[in-house]
């Protein structure tokens, strides 16, 4: 076993209603990885539950190569080595930032935890604030001290519950980033859990999506993104729509707008129904185009517009626009498709 | 997060000048109800202006040392007691579950109901000499009186056992809330950082609720200093009970003010420690996030040690005295329930009822004006009303016996060289001077309910209101009584069960003739008639259950993540 984190079959309930269902995956050595989907769909729980304050009924935890729990043995929260960051952070409100981080410091002599101290104060820029107490401190900040306190021990694994969700959403994607940094540089093992795609696309070298207490896909944010294996996920990560087709060739799907081709080719079954996946980046404005849309609706994301076009037929497309191209709303504009490989899934009818 | 936005964009309130006065005729009418009230506190400690050293000589060469001596010992005793019974079965029933949990989550707050005055009654009954316990136990053994050992109850000790036993439910109250708002985040994450159940609360569960309890443990101080009911009756020389000796005993009221001063001194120096305290560790909590309480099930033996330990201040400072009233009280009801018993309990329901009335008229005048007009006068005007709480009623019963007999003497003597009339005893000895009184030491019950109340409408809501063209007298009437209500109903019932179990005030100011339940059940008692006492003492209880269920039911509705 390699993985420095691996889950399971993990089944959990609470109160008799299903959470999760038979959960897999694993997170290597000094991997970062993060646990994407709506509210509600068991994330935060999976992630209790490799903590320690859940209990599943079936499957199994392993940290660093330790069995930590199966449905009959549960090693106690404490005894697991994790350090967890909680999604507001939960400092201790009666103890300045240097307590605060040395809290769980054990059996070290005052010399190895002020070195520890150091270290950490170092790696997250907290060295004017060591004496403040919490309530002083920004968003941000506390996040760091936060994060100070959970890597002190040197914990096998990191967890983080919604990171950032207590930020401005300003400084999200930037702190994200930065936070990647750390974490690298201290080759933790981390798992996130978080409902923004974003958040986890700058973060995260694995993503695992989950819906309904299961997890649907486990890959690589750009896999995730051009690569959807369901059309849940699909639907969940990035815009798009889907337009129904027939497949004519490895390469080619015929539809209403006419012959959508590839550069790659696919794998479905000539002359079978499916559902194309559109992105908004696969539909180009192009003023010389044959092909036409209406604007139906327009969003403003500074360097782009997000289109939102209609067809003759009624069929809603959206397109990624540079933002100089500003058409008003009821304007035909002509558009062209440029796609590189097709998404291509069974159509539902 | 536009909400957020908007919220920082106000000024923020606390950064907000004061002004510092401004004249309004509600205003006017405040600085008059405060003075009125202030008159108590004035007296007392205009009274150092005029030293009678020679009652002072008397009193240091025999008992002061003692009133300070044992006033200290009983503040000790019973702080120590009452933090032991309230702060460990508060941390053991918010945190884990065990046979009953859940009822004795309220039925811990039980005691509250009992004035400390009764359960000693009750306890010196059962534990006395001639009480079925010792009588038991000698006819056993075969012993006689004196031959064994028996722990007595009319001590000191005895004091301290049962003002803790009816006071630690103050600390439990605060000690709870203040657990049960903690987010559990933070006691979670010091168990991902390696502390077990029992490093977490001394860690991090107890320092965090550090402030609430000193807050309950001051409530409690203050209670014991004033206690008079317990300390008289078990014959322990403090304050209360040197402050009626010197003036009924040694006939100087004066010297009596004196003594007052130097309690309330005693009173002031802790609700000094208390506030300086609180300013100290007033933690904001960084956590606004509060999944529900995870409790953790004690497995069977665990749980009934758990139960034991949870139970035991209640059935000692509830169950066992009232099991030993209701028992007493099945052998006397028949003769006490008569046309006396039913004219005690209307005295008691009647002033009961004038109070709570005025009281609550009062405490909405307050609120409001200073709701309407925020100078930093009228802040100090209510709070220093409120302060009487803090009062002990001896020493307020003296505060205003002295200057209404003053009053009265004055006026009679005018009247009677001027035109020979008497006009006897105008106002002291009347019930007007006893309600002043209740009013002087229980208006901050209603004040605080009310401001509370009044804080939660928001002035926001108000110019929603207008906005949508609404007049004032719509806007209270539509907007501020239905969010009221419950809290003015609730600001009644805590003065009225208040008044019901005052004793000592009653006792100097109550006019002649006109007796209450509480007083007479004193009076019972120290005739050793305690079987008697019973049934008044019940009916007391009973009302003080009233508050109990308010407060237990104010905690639970306000209670973030947990059902």
């Amino acid at each position: 076993m390699n993985n420095a984190i691996e889950i399971k079959d993990i089944s959990l309930s609470i109160e008799g209603r299903s959470i999760l269902e038979d959960v897999s995956f694993g997170v290597n050595e000094t991997g970062i990885a993060c646990l994407l989907g709506p509210s509600g769909c068991g994330k935060t729980t999976l992630l209790r539950c490799i903590a320690g304050f859940e209990r599943q009924y079936k499957g199994e935890v392993w940290i660093k190569g330790v069995r930590v729990s199966n449905p009959t043995h549960h090693l106690p929260v404490e005894q697991r080595h994790i350090g967890m960051v909680f999604q507001d952070y939960a400092l201790f409100p009666h103890m300045c930032v240097k307590d605060n981080i040395v809290f769980g410091l054990k059996n070290l002599n005052a010399k190895m935890v002020a070195q520890r101290l150091d270290e950490l104060v170092m790696l997250l820029s907290l060295e004017k604030h060591i004496n403040k107490y919490p309530h002083s401190l920004s968003g941000g900040q506390q996040q760091r001290v936060a994060l100070a306190r959970a890597m002190a021990p040197r914990p096998g694994v990191l967890l983080l519950d919604e990171p950032f969700a207590s930020l401005d959403i300003e400084l999200r994607e930037q702190i994200a980033r930065e936070l990647r940094q750390i974490l690298k540089h201290d080759g933790i093992t981390t798992i996130m859990v978080s409902h923004n795609q974003l958040e986890a696309f700058a973060m995260a070298d694995m993503i695992g999506v989950m819906n309904d207490g299961q997890l649907l896909q486990w890959d690589t944010p750009f896999n995730l993104y051009h690569e959807p294996q369901t059309a849940v996920v699909a639907d969940f990560i990035g815009e798009g729509v889907f337009i129904s087709g027939e497949v004519i060739t490895d390469t080619e799907v015929k539809t209403e707008i006419g012959i959508i081709q590839s550069a790659a080719t696919h794998e479905a079954e000539v002359g079978k129904r499916v559902r194309v996946l559109i992105r908004p980046d696969d539909i180009l404005h192009d003023d010389d185009s044959s092909m036409t849309a209406r604007v139906t609706d327009k969003a403003f994301r500074g360097a782009e517009f997000l289109y939102t076009l209609e067809l003759d037929s009624g069929l809603r497309l959206m397109s990624l626009v540079p933002s100089h191209h500003d058409h008003p709303i009821n304007e035909p504009i002509g558009i062209r498709l440029e796609i590189d490989h097709l998404v291509l899934f069974p159509d539902i009818k | 997060m536009l909400a957020t936005r908007v919220v920082q964009a106000l000024p923020n309130a606390e950064n907000v000048k004061r002004r510092l006065f401004k004249i309004t005729s509600w205003n006017t009418v405040l600085v008059g109800i405060s003075l009125l009230f202030s008159i108590p506190l004035a007296v007392v400690f205009g009274s150092l202006f005029f030293p009678e050293y020679e009652v002072w000589a008397h009193l240091r060469a025999t008992v002061l040392t003692d009133y300070i001596g044992n006033s200290l010992a009983l503040l000790v005793g019973v702080g120590f007691f009452s933090l032991l019974l309230g702060v460990i079965p508060a941390w053991m029933v918010t945190m884990y579950r065990f046979p009953l949990s859940r009822q004795l989550e309220w039925a811990l707050l039980l005691p509250m109901s009992m004035p400390a005055y009764i359960i000693a009654y009750s306890y010196t009954g059962a534990l006395d000499v001639a009480g079925p316990l010792q009588t038991m136990l000698r006819e056993f053994t075969g012993w006689q009186y004196r031959d064994y050992w028996f722990p007595e109850v009319r001590s000191l000790g005895g004091a301290i056992a049962m003002l803790s036993l009816v006071l630690y439910p103050y600390i439990y109250l605060l000690a709870r809330a203040a657990f049960i708002e903690q987010s559990v985040c933070v006691l979670e994450v010091s168990r991902t950082l390696g502390c077990n159940a029992f490093s977490a609360f001394r860690r991090v569960g107890l320092p965090l609720a550090r402030p609430a309890i000193m807050v309950g443990l001051s409530l409690v101080v203050m209670e014991t200093l004033a206690d008079y009911g317990t300390v008289q009756y078990f014959g322990v020389s403090a304050f209360t009970t040197g402050i009626f000796r010197t003036w009924f005993g040694l006939g100087n009221s004066l010297a009596a003010a004196q003594l007052s001063a130097l309690l309330l001194a005693f009173v002031a120096v802790f609700l000094y420690l208390e506030k300086r305290s609180r300013k100290q560790a007033r933690y904001h909590h960084t956590s606004n996030r509060y999944s529900s309480l995870m409790q953790q099930r004690l497995t069977s033996g665990r749980g009934y040690i758990a139960l034991i330990i949870c139970a035991s201040p209640l059935i000692f400072g509830f169950i066992i005295p009232v099991s030993l009233l209701i028992n007493w009280a099945l052998d006397t009801y028949a003769e006490v329930l008569g046309k006396d018993f039913y004219l005690l309990l209307f005295h008691s329901l009647l002033l009961a009822f004038i109070t709570s009335i005025l009281a609550l008229a009062l405490a909405l005048f307050m609120a409001y004006s200073n709701r309407n007009n925020q100078s930093l006068l009228n802040r100090m005007l209510v709070r220093f009303v409120s302060m009487g709480y803090a009062i002990p009623g001896t020493v307020i019963a003296v505060g205003v016996l002295i200057p209404f007999a003053w009053f009265d003497n004055s006026l009679d003597n005018f009247l009677m060289e001027n035109l020979s009339v008497s006009s006897g005893l105008l106002i002291s000895g009347t019930v007007f001077t006893l309600v002043f009184a209740y009013l002087v030491r229980f208006l901050a019950v209603s004040i605080n309910t009310v401001e509370a109340a009044l804080g939660k409408i928001k002035p926001v809501m108000d110019e929603v209101a207008k906005t949508t063209g609404m007049a004032a007298g719509t806007i209270v009437k539509r907007i501020h009584v239905p969010m009221m209500r419950g809290s003015l109903l609730t600001a009644l019932l805590l003065v009225f069960v208040d008044v019901l179990k005052e004793l000592p005030a009653t006792l100097i100011l109550r006019p002649f003739n006109f007796n209450t339940l509480a007083v007479r059940t004193y009076e019972l008692a120290n005739e050793e008639l305690l079987a008697d006492a019973a049934v008044p003492a019940l009916a007391i209880v009973i009302a003080g259950i009233i508050p109990v269920i308010i407060i237990s039911n104010s905690i639970s509705r306000s209670r973030p993540g947990h059902e």
